[in-house]
């Protein structure tokens, strides 16, 4: 397990070191935006929907309740934009697109596809690691600031149609720009940014070391996203702690 | 490999004393050799002999444990040499890209080393898969294609580099014959044009006494001989004439014996 920390902070400071290569690499760059973007956005658009409603659903009732209804908006939207859209966020692309980098990257390397690159001078970190990180480090803050939006109007949407909360849109924007600072928002994109730099070395890690045939694809791809997953979650205490001095 | 220019000469090798272990299990036992300039060079012997282990070791991909693999008397581990000679590797698999077009993955070197503009490198790949025979299937993805095929544009993407040395990994295995022989053709043709060393590690005999100058017959990670096709032909080592001379005979059925018999009487 220490050896295999011990890669992915070399690998994550070797990508560091390359980065004023990206320009050079910016096609690639674009491919992988493209691989994680477009086809992510419904998704994130329906979790972050429904995870908003769910949140008015829980909280609202109990707000409403004890007279507390301005508040729902508040309690939504901070949950949100703060912990639920970046952590779901980054646990889904984890899923999605580190498990996709990791069966690429595995793929290549069983395939000797890797030791050509190789033997003709070109960097694998360069070549294959720096787009991907680059590509999930701007995709993944974006996706989180568009599924924050779509997830507070899901709250606002089921707050102001279930009867038993009753809380209008105005009403419910109102509470949540009260309670809600842009430095809350930035605070979840920035942890988002934290989790797509998690699921890019780590899943990137796991395509390099692959070894054997396709069982051992099989195998980097459940370690990327598992791993992914335990760190996220780790880092979003150790992030939660830090940022609330 | 700073310029595509033409090279018309190859490089000699020297391999001395290398050994490589994994798992506490050796795989190369001290493996002495010398690849003149030019030369074909075939390295046969049975599967699991330690092969294409060596092979990863002459392009770099693998750090021995003891030994040394020089190139023109210079350690080929130091960056300078690496990038002084120009050394490309054929794989078992072709190895190209499958993300890829065949142009693509041909151009791939001139490209991501800025080798010149895109019309040039466009040129230059054109050139190399009319070399290989592949004229026009710049646009075709790897997994349209045979396996020679697939073959021939490695070979192709090989040659972009304008090698000094070039290493093949089982060229002809999964061939069928005429596409093995076309391979072959292909080794012996770069020799001849272009002056290249060729390192080929084969367990195919058709191949080795076909195209070889020079053949070394390695087993359990030990060299047994080193010599012209005919030297090693006639060799007395019982583990090289086993080698080979091994060959498959099918046994005659209790049937077929009686009708050999029958036949012998009458």
């Amino acid at each position: 397990m220490f050896q295999n920390i011990g890669e992915m902070v070399l690998l994550f400071w070797r990508t560091l070191v390359a980065l004023p290569l990206t320009w050079r690499q910016r096609a690639k760059v674009f491919d992988q935006l493209f691989e994680i973007g477009p086809a992510s956005l419904l998704m994130v658009c329906i979790l972050s929907f429904f995870i908003g409603g769910v949140m008015a659903l829980q909280t609202g009732p109990l707000l409403v309740e004890r007279g507390l209804g301005n508040y729902v908006g508040g309690v939504v939207g901070f949950s949100i934009a703060k912990e639920l859209a970046p952590v779901m966020m980054a646990i889904l692309i984890a899923g999605r697109i580190g498990s996709a980098m990791a069966a690429e990257i595995g793929s290549m390397r069983v395939y000797q596809e890797i030791d050509a690159l190789r033997t003709m001078n070109i960097n694998p970190i360069h070549y294959l690691v720096l787009p991907r990180l680059v590509a999930i480090a701007i995709a993944l803050p974006m996706l989180v600031t568009f599924a924050i939006l779509v997830g507070w109007v899901g709250g606002a949407v089921v707050a102001s149609a279930n009867d038993r909360i009753a809380v209008s849109f105005e009403a419910f924007f109102s509470g949540l720009r009260d309670t809600v600072a842009l430095k809350d928002v930035a605070n979840g994109v920035f942890k988002s940014f934290v989790f797509s730099l998690i699921i890019g070395v780590v899943s990137c890690h796991q395509g390099l070391i692959t070894r054997g045939g396709p069982r051992g694809i099989g195998r980097s791809v459940t370690k990327a996203v598992v791993n992914s997953i335990v760190l996220i979650v780790i880092f979003d205490y150790l992030l939660t702690r830090v940022l609330l001095k | 490999m700073n310029s595509f220019s033409s090279n018309q000469h190859g490089v000699g090798l020297q391999v001395r004393g290398l050994r490589k272990s994994f798992d506490g299990q050796e795989v190369l036992c001290g493996l002495d050799f010398d690849v003149q300039p030019g030369e074909i060079f075939v390295i046969m012997g049975p599967s699991g002999s330690g092969k294409t282990v060596l092979l990863k070791h002459l392009i770099g991909l693998e750090e021995p444990d003891a030994g040394e693999i020089l190139i023109e008397g210079q350690p080929i581990l130091s960056p300078e040499v690496m990038s002084k000679f120009r050394m490309a590797m054929v794989f078992q698999s072709g190895a190209l890209l499958n993300s890829l077009t065949v142009g693509e993955n041909v151009g791939l070197y001139l490209t991501e080393h800025r080798l010149g503009s895109p019309e040039e490198i466009a040129r230059i790949v054109t050139e190399k898969l009319e070399v290989v025979g592949l004229k026009g299937a710049e646009e075709k993805i790897p997994s349209e294609l045979s396996g020679g095929m697939k073959k021939r544009v490695a070979i192709a993407r090989a040659l972009v580099i304008d090698p000094q040395l070039i290493l093949y990994d089982e060229p002809t295995s999964e061939l069928d014959p005429l596409s093995a022989v076309v391979i072959a053709e292909e080794i012996v043709h770069l020799k001849d044009r272009i002056g290249v060393t060729s390192l080929v590690v084969s367990h195919d005999r058709d191949l080795a006494f076909g195209v070889a100058d020079r053949i070394a017959v390695i087993n359990q990670g030990r060299i047994l001989t080193i010599g012209t096709p005919d030297e090693v032909k006639r060799h007395p080592d019982p583990l090289v004439r086993e080698f080979l001379h091994a060959d498959f005979k099918r046994h005659a059925s209790p049937l077929e014996q009686r009708k050999i018999e029958y036949e012998k009487h009458h």
